[in-house]
């Protein structure tokens, strides 16, 4: 079995049209992605529990829904799930030893929309622990390669969600982006990687990092599976407060549509003497094709954007510190042996199950939050998070879209930005304000640099998920960059 | 340094963490590059501004009140480490 099969890199779309026709079935496409997954995964470890047994159960019933004629686009349709969407009966481990013997009694809101959609689920995807980081180093199940060079990371948190894209592990896989989770490692491994609006799709079940920033996405091949999947994925929940009460959309209804007149909003402090030519050039190519389609460029002002990342790391570990203190040693997760007293219990049990990068992020919100310096960091970052908001509000006065890079670099090396943790953070200088203003974003594969994808960033107004997917899609139909593959080699290499 | 290794001790004991000796040198020096970093902050003028706590202003929706909730019990207790009769166990507090 080669990397070049292409069953492994078929669409989503494509795979649907092969069952409606008869011409496979889904226990097929689940035995083939699973022993694919088995074949080829030792090296590249996107793939932390693999659940053979219920995959092809509910491939039967997959199979048995076609016949019945009761099926959705996605019925049959094998997926992965970011370890950190709570799956009934199957471990939810969030790359962390705190989850490490976690099975959840019930499954997140997404996972069973897609469960009644159809989809086969055959296992879940390794990360970055509790989606701190940018890198899927920090897990506790070791790191995930990035496919197009097994020496590099395939960016984070949701590392191993995009590499099993990019390996031709599932034509979908779930997502999570809190300050560019989804964005990032799709740029890193030449996927499409959406997240949506904040509000758009259910936290209800997703182990919560952020609550205020926090949103599941899709993770696929192509645009427009990412506009099937996120009509699977969207809708109101009334078991999440913050979930939108809004009418179901069909994202793929206006994908076809043109772009012309379209405004493309450039913000001058994305294109800054700060990003690496090499990129800057992909992505202005990028937008030319864009401009043969009839889009306009306008240059946008962002004032802000150099301080979302200080905005984001007071805001992000200080609601971590919050949701994180569940974990007590006395309800679920890890507890440690022979406990002193109460105190020895929660001091041991959270040191021995959280990794190095987590207990930072608590300690930094601990501190942001607690008396007397609460003002000078939570709230103030609050403060500026709103103005970072109004600076996008007043862009989209006069744009439609807001474009950009999606990284600042191309994949890099293990250990490169690990011995300082603002090197690591810089990563998501491009994706973290749009979490803060709570808008969607994506990233679709635009071009190589030394052999490494490279993403170009859309930025849509807050529930206007459908033109960036227009755009996104109209690129697609010009170019062909996401249609490239990388060679396997079975950790030979 | 913006913080000292006392510092960081009280913080996280605060947050129920414990921190060996010998790393708490290399904790602190992180955790100062952490706070030197959101230190900017203080820059941007935000006289006036209201703090943002969630991306959309939406109010608190009420739900009908009727019962929804059914007793899973032992269904949630599944995943505990140490449960007893229905409760969760923990080392004595009272002597």
């Amino acid at each position: 079995m080669t990397a070049q099969d292409p069953m492994a890199f078929a669409t989503a779309s494509e795979l649907s049209a092969m069952l409606a026709e008869g011409k496979t079935c889904s226990v097929e496409l689940t035995q083939y992605f699973l022993e694919r997954i088995k074949a080829n995964d030792d090296h590249i470890n996107s793939v932390v529990t693999l659940c053979e047994e219920q995959a092809l159960a509910s491939a039967k019933a997959a199979d048995q829904r076609r016949r019945d004629n009761s099926h959705t686009a996605l019925t049959g349709i094998p997926l992965l799930h970011k370890d950190i969407f709570c799956t009934q009966g199957i471990k939810t481990t969030c790359s962390s030893r705190m989850l490490e013997n976690f099975v959840p009694p019930y499954d997140a809101t997404v996972v069973q929309k897609l469960n009644e959609a159809g989809t086969v689920t055959l296992g879940k995807t390794n990360m970055d622990e509790f989606a701190m980081g940018s890198s899927t180093e920090t897990s506790h199940f070791g790191l995930t390669r990035n496919p197009w060079d097994t020496e590099r990371v395939p960016g984070g948190s949701s590392g191993g969600s995009a590499a099993a894209v990019a390996a031709g592990f599932a034509p979908l896989v779930t997502g999570t982006d809190t300050g560019g989770s989804i964005r990032q490692p799709a740029a890193l491994c030449g996927i499409t990687g959406l997240k949506p609006t904040y509000g758009r799709v259910s936290r209800l079940g997703i182990v919560a990092f952020a609550s205020s920033l926090d949103q599941a996405g899709p993770m696929t091949r192509t645009v427009e599976d990412a506009a099937l999947m996120l009509n699977a994925m969207a809708g109101h929940d009334p078991m999440d407060a913050t979930s939108a009460a809004r009418d179901d959309e069909d994202f793929t209804a206006g994908l076809s549509g043109s772009i012309q007149g379209l405004r493309i909003g450039l913000p001058k402090q994305y294109f800054s003497s700060d990003l690496d030519p090499a990129i800057a050039s992909i992505v202005r190519s990028a937008l030319d094709e864009l401009v043969a389609e009839g889009a306009e460029l306008v240059e946008v002002d962002l004032p802000l954007t150099h301080h979302g990342i200080a905005t984001y790391y007071v805001i992000a570990p200080a609601e971590a510190s919050a949701n994180l203190s569940r974990y007590d040693g006395v309800r679920f997760g890890h507890r440690c042996d022979d406990a002193e007293d109460l105190t020895d219990l929660y001091l041991r049990s959270r040191s021995e199950g959280f990794g190095a990068e987590v207990q930072r992020r608590i300690l930094v919100g601990t501190y942001a939050l607690s008396a007397g310096f609460y003002d000078a960091y939570f709230k103030k970052a609050q403060q500026v998070r709103r103005l970072i908001s109004d600076d996008f509000h007043r862009a989209f006065q006069d744009v439609d879209v807001i474009a950009g890079p999606a990284a600042p670099g191309v994949a890099f090396k293990f250990g490169e930005k690990a011995a300082d943790p603002i090197n690591m953070y810089m990563e998501d200088i491009y994706t973290l304000s749009v979490n803060l203003a709570g808008l969607p974003g994506m990233s679709v594969q635009a071009g190589f640099h030394a052999g490494l994808p490279v993403g170009l960033q859309l930025i849509g107004r807050a529930f206007d998920e459908s033109t960036l997917l227009r755009v996104g899609h109209r690129f697609q139909l010009r170019t062909d960059w996401h249609k490239a593959t990388p060679v396997l080699n079975g950790g030979a290499a | 340094m913006s913080v000292s290794s006392t510092d960081v001790a009280q913080v996280a004991a605060l947050a129920r963490l414990k921190i060996d000796d010998h790393a708490l040198d290399d904790v602190t020096q992180r955790f100062s590059r952490i706070l030197d970093l959101v230190a900017e902050l203080q820059q941007v003028d935000t006289a006036g501004v209201i703090p943002m706590s969630n991306p959309h202003d939406q109010i608190q929706r009420l739900r009908a009140d009727v019962v929804t909730e059914t007793n899973q019990r032992e269904q949630l207790q599944a995943p505990a480490p140490a449960v007893a009769e229905g409760y969760f166990l923990v080392p004595r507090v009272i002597d």
